[in-house]
């Protein structure tokens, strides 16, 4: 048996409704108790008791409706959220694939992301040149390469950044349905790249709304209801009951 | 442990790169801007000072100049940095960096805009028969440190609050723009009648450390108190701006 290398037990999240606050002094002046008991009552559940490992080498998908806590999980494994209650444990570095264009800058050049991206993602800069040349022919977008990526169409953009991404040599790979804007063929490209990783033990987190792609990747999937786990189980039966519902 | 700290390094030396890329990046001018900017400013208060109101001073367009350029870098990083945690949301909301860094960026970039512009200073020397000293070699660095920790602590602090009250943005500007007067950039510190000297010399944190760059850059002089208070004022600024950072920085990636 593998050790696991996520482990959530027992995790609540809740945010509180910051926009009580930042509705500004005038609100909170004139309607004085009720702004207090506002910020004071005021939480949002984004997950409720949420329990599930990862093993290493394992790729788990998560599945769900949109504002069901899926992206909560996934900033909670990052550890850019802390949990409110319960036990979070991660064992490696885990790197996100960020959305489209995040941690890039529109003036600078395809080849100055890459570096900024690579070391924002946990490179040190000796580390991305190394593979800077692997990146951009992976990326097949050799000939925009010094173009600045505010002329990149969205499809190229997810392409720049999953090519960084797929360099980073992470412990944990952190995907938020990110493939949906790439062509099929760098999409393709895609999912083989992740079954190699799979292949050579990173452990991968798969938030995808594409079932065919969840079912393709994912060893489990966890689905995500009303904040905390409907069923987590083999992809089969969990994209089967989902889809049903 | 090793990898980690050069990973810091080079995490601090891109951002900052980038920022510089970034600012001037489509613009005509370029980099002339950081020193038009002031130079504006003095050509302004030489006209409104010098020729309309007559003050009694000898070589005062050098004067301003030497106070403005080391003002521009404050000020600049001051007014940006409550931004640069919001400019970022994508990153702090996904990626677990060190976010002090990002303000850090914000300030080192200005820095080197204000270092680029000591040349606009030496040439205003020349012009009024003066020279660089060679208290300049430990000088600067000095200075140089202590304006770095002072305007970090408060950008690091700005840009921490103004994620959970967004009137920071205007404060500052405010703030900014009206500490600039109490501070003794367009009048010299001898002028400030006594029974006030103390109060603007040493209650205004920027006071000491804008009239040390002045004298060093006209005179080649560094008072010793004037050093003091203004590198207590800075290591106060720093630890405050990392006490708030420190406390509200798990709350980030809730609110952005």
């Amino acid at each position: 048996m593998k050790d696991p290398v996520i482990v959530f037990d027992h995790v609540c999240k809740s945010y509180s409704l910051y926009h009580h606050t930042t509705g500004g002094i005038k609100d909170l002046l004139f309607h004085l108790p009720s702004a207090v008991s506002a910020i004071k009552n005021s939480r949002y559940e984004a997950l409720k008791g949420v329990s599930f490992e990862v093993k290493k080498g394992e790729a788990l998908g998560i599945i769900g409706k949109n504002g069901a806590g899926k992206s909560t999980i996934l900033g909670l494994i990052a550890g850019v959220l802390k949990p409110t209650e319960g036990r979070v444990i991660v064992k490696g570095r885990a790197s996100a694939l960020l959305e489209l264009g995040a941690g890039f800058h529109p003036e600078l050049t395809g080849r100055e992301n890459i570096m900024l991206n690579g070391i924002i993602l946990g490179l040190t800069k000796a580390k991305v040149l190394k593979k800077l040349d692997e990146i951009i022919e992976f990326s097949e977008l050799a000939e925009f390469i010094d173009q600045p990526i505010r002329v990149y169409s969205s499809g190229m953009l997810a392409r720049l950044g999953f090519s960084v991404v797929a360099h980073l040599d992470p412990d944990i790979l952190l995907i938020d349905e990110i493939l949906a804007v790439g062509d099929m063929e760098f999409q393709k490209k895609c999912i083989d790249k992740m079954t190699s990783f799979k292949k050579s033990g990173v452990t991968i987190i798969f938030i995808s709304h594409s079932m065919p792609d969840v079912k393709r990747i994912c060893d489990r999937v966890a689905w995500i209801d009303d904040h905390t786990i409907k069923m987590i189980g083999g992809p089969g039966d969990v994209v089967f009951s989902y889809a049903k519902q | 442990m090793n990898s980690r700290i050069q990973h810091y390094i080079d995490l601090i030396t891109i951002l900052t790169q980038k920022e510089m890329k970034v600012r001037y990046k489509s613009t005509f001018f370029g980099y002339i801007w950081s020193i038009a900017h002031p130079l504006a400013f003095a050509f302004v208060f030489f006209m409104a000072f010098k020729v309309v109101m007559r003050i009694q001073m000898e070589g005062y367009a050098v004067f301003l100049v030497a106070g403005l350029f080391p003002w521009q870098w404050f000020s600049n990083s001051v007014n940006a940095s409550p931004m640069v945690f919001l400019l970022n949301a994508s990153l702090i909301k996904k990626v677990s960096l060190p976010r002090n860094i990002l303000p850090l960026a914000t300030v080192l970039q200005d820095m080197i805009h204000f270092l680029l512009a000591i040349p606009v200073i030496v040439l205003f020397l020349f012009i009024y028969h003066k020279s660089p000293a060679v208290s300049w070699l430990y000088g600067i660095p000095t200075l140089l440190i202590i304006q770095l920790l002072m305007t970090y602590g408060l950008s690091l602090m700005l840009a921490s609050i103004n994620l959970f009250i967004r009137d920071l943005e205007r404060l500052a500007i405010i703030g900014t723009s009206l500490l600039f007067y109490f501070t003794p950039i367009i009048y010299p510190e001898t002028m400030i009648p006594a029974q006030y000297k103390t109060l603007v010399l040493y209650a205004n944190p920027l006071s000491p450390l804008m009239t040390s760059w002045r004298n060093l850059f006209l005179n080649g002089t560094l008072e010793l108190s004037l050093v003091a208070a203004s590198f207590v004022y800075s290591l106060f600024a720093l630890m405050l701006g990392y006490a708030v950072y420190t406390r509200l920085s798990w709350k980030f990636a809730e609110v952005l």
